[in-house]
């Protein structure tokens, strides 16, 4: 008997029992359509953070200076410059303050830093200009705001040459950035720019806490790693006093925690789809008992054991792989309503969803066999005795 | 002289019920040639059934020696007594056996089914055989929308569609009324004269005499004409 009259005999069968079939699939729908949901759902969050990481460029590497007793200044920062593998470093002076254009007020990051700012955190300018080595060097009152802030503050008027009031002094508008999103609770689009001397100014703050660095290429970020490391292991004898961090570090961090929970998840899901198999394997037993006469009926005629067991396997195979089909259908469906409903990224894997399905059909082939074994080892002299 | 289809020398076979070993086929020897129409009558109990079932490559004897159609089958194997049974033999039974969820014409396909033959083929040969039996305009009907005798004939159209050298009946009429019952064995009678070898096994006389040569059974033990 070929397999193709086997399947349409096993569909048959299927349709026969709408109901018991449907029940018994369930297991596997319920598996299949929560590890392709929580794996969309998973992926997603994780690219969405991969992204909003990677937007900083990955050539970014971030300096925190933890020792507030022996001071970082300029000179300290000149120095890392030279370092090998660093193409420019740009300087962070961060506050809050309270930015006000007539009666509009918006209390926001301030951040003090050098013209290298720009490229180095891959910002762009929408209108006017960023702030100057010239604005530094005399301490210039001048501000670059992020799209956000001008948006609040001037509405849609261009705030190019128009005054803002920052804790009460006033600064000229120079330049507006473009949006770039959001990124783990930092804001550019809600943040506004100093020269990095007038914000030591209105900070009150003469010394560095953080600065950024670009190294040459993706290829030489541990290259100027290093070379920050050296140059402040000069400065700072204990390694605790600083800490030299680059988007990769930051990113595995934070896949590793989303892959973790997203493995657990499928964890979950995969063990849903075992008990499924388990639910098939359960209905499969009962049906070989209800057909035992068919059984004999059939090994009279001439069926043999191969094809007895194969009658039962295939009949297992396209329950769970019908069931796998279903729970594709719905996991990728609930996937987009989840996106819909809470906003998330969502991510299909292809890769992930074949898996499901051809575990699936494994999960109800493996299952299958033992009844399908029992089945093929029927006397037909009993079995056609059965009532 | 034609050929001989069945024979069978010093057949035993036996069963344990307890402590009480039962002889349910004691030396049997039969010869069955080509062509004949048989009728092995015997009360219940009698090793009748164990007989058709050995007859029918169901069982295997414990002893002694089975040549059906030039086949030893005393020696096979599990696997090649279904393709004999597949081949060479048609079975009736007293309750049909038809499979409810098939329709007549997918019934006669069966024993075509195992053995591998194409759909084309397949439906065009169970078709021949169903009008054979004067049923081919009850081909789409399931077994529960035929009457029993209808039933009856399905089910002796599957046997005949894969040309056995031999049918076996077990108690074909037994649930069948009177006059259904006639027409069955005529239908039998009709196919024994076209050649085909028939064995038929019953408890009724009325119907074992319908058949050209009469072999009793009783405790296991075979006599040539009725004996009960």
């Amino acid at each position: 008997m070929n397999l193709f009259t086997s399947i349409k005999m096993a569909a048959r069968n299927i349709q026969g029992n709408k109901m018991r079939s449907f029940l018994t699939m369930l297991g596997i729908i319920i598996g299949v359509s929560s590890v392709i949901a929580l794996l969309a759902i998973g992926q997603g969050s994780s690219k969405s953070v991969a992204d909003s990481v990677n937007s900083l460029g990955t050539n970014l590497i971030t300096v925190n200076i933890t020792n507030t007793d022996t001071h970082f200044t300029m000179d300290n920062l000149k120095e890392v410059k030279q370092a090998t593998g660093v193409k420019s470093v740009a300087p962070v002076l961060s506050g809050r303050s309270t930015l006000r254009n007539g009666s509009t007020t918006s209390q926001v990051s301030v951040t003090g830093t050098t013209s290298s700012y720009l490229s180095i955190r891959q910002l762009t300018v929408k209108q006017g200009r960023f702030v100057s080595s010239l604005d530094n060097k005399f301490r210039q009152k001048v501000v670059v705001l992020g799209s956000d802030l001008a948006t609040t503050l001037f509405e849609n008027e261009s705030p190019i040459d128009k005054k803002v009031l920052i804790d009460g002094e006033s600064y000229l508008v120079v330049g507006v950035l473009n949006s770039k999103g959001g990124s783990m609770g930092s804001s550019s689009d809600d943040a506004a720019f100093l020269p990095f001397s007038t914000a030591q100014r209105l900070i009150g703050t003469t010394y560095i806490t953080q600065f950024y660095a670009q190294a040459e290429s993706q290829d030489s970020v541990n290259w100027a790693m290093a070379g920050i490391s050296r140059v402040l292991s000069q400065t700072y004898s204990d390694s605790d006093d600083y800490s030299v961090v680059n988007q990769q570090d930051v990113m595995e961090a934070m896949s590793s925690v989303s892959s973790t929970m997203t493995m657990l998840l499928a964890g979950i899901a995969g063990i849903s789809l075992l008990v499924g198999g388990i639910g098939i394997m359960n209905i499969m037993l009962v049906s070989v008992t209800e057909r035992t006469r068919e059984i004999g009926i059939r090994k009279a005629i001439g069926a043999k054991r191969k094809d007895i067991m194969l009658q039962f396997l295939i009949e297992a195979a396209v329950l769970s792989m019908l069931g796998g089909l279903c729970g594709v259908g719905i996991g990728v469906l609930a996937a987009k309503i989840y996106a819909l409903a809470v906003g998330g990224t969502i991510v299909y894997s292809l890769p992930i969803m074949a898996a499901a399905f051809l575990f699936s059909a494994v999960v109800g082939i493996v299952f299958g066999v033992f009844p399908a074994y029992k089945a093929s080892k029927l006397n037909p002299i009993e079995a056609l005795r059965m009532e | 002289m034609s050929e001989v289809m069945i024979s069978m020398s010093k057949i035993e076979k036996t069963y344990k019920l307890g402590d009480n070993i039962v002889h349910a086929l004691d030396h049997i020897d039969l010869t069955i040639e080509e062509g004949a129409f048989v009728s092995i009558v015997g009360p219940s109990g009698s090793g009748k059934s164990t007989l058709m079932n050995m007859m029918g490559c169901l069982d295997k004897p414990d002893a002694g020696e089975y040549t059906l159609g030039g086949s030893h089958i005393d020696r096979l194997k599990d696997r090649d007594l279904a393709e004999i049974r597949n081949r060479k033999i048609g079975f009736i039974f007293q309750n049909f056996n038809l499979l409810g969820k098939l329709t007549a014409v997918e019934n006669v396909e069966m024993p075509l089914l195992y053995r591998g033959v194409k759909a084309k083929i397949r439906r065009t040969r169970a078709l021949e055989c169903l009008k054979l039996v004067g049923l081919e305009d009850r081909a789409t009907h399931l077994p529960n929308q035929l009457s029993g005798g209808q039933q009856q004939r399905v089910a002796i159209a599957r046997a005949l569609a894969g040309e056995p050298q031999i049918l076996l009946a077990d108690e074909p009429t037994g649930a069948l009324d009177s006059k259904t019952s006639e027409d069955i064995m005529k239908l039998l009678t009709t196919l024994n004269n076209s050649g085909r070898t028939i064995v038929l096994i019953t408890h009724d006389l009325n119907v074992a005499r319908k058949a050209k040569r009469t072999v009793s059974i009783r405790d296991g033990r075979l006599q040539e004409g009725e004996h009960i």
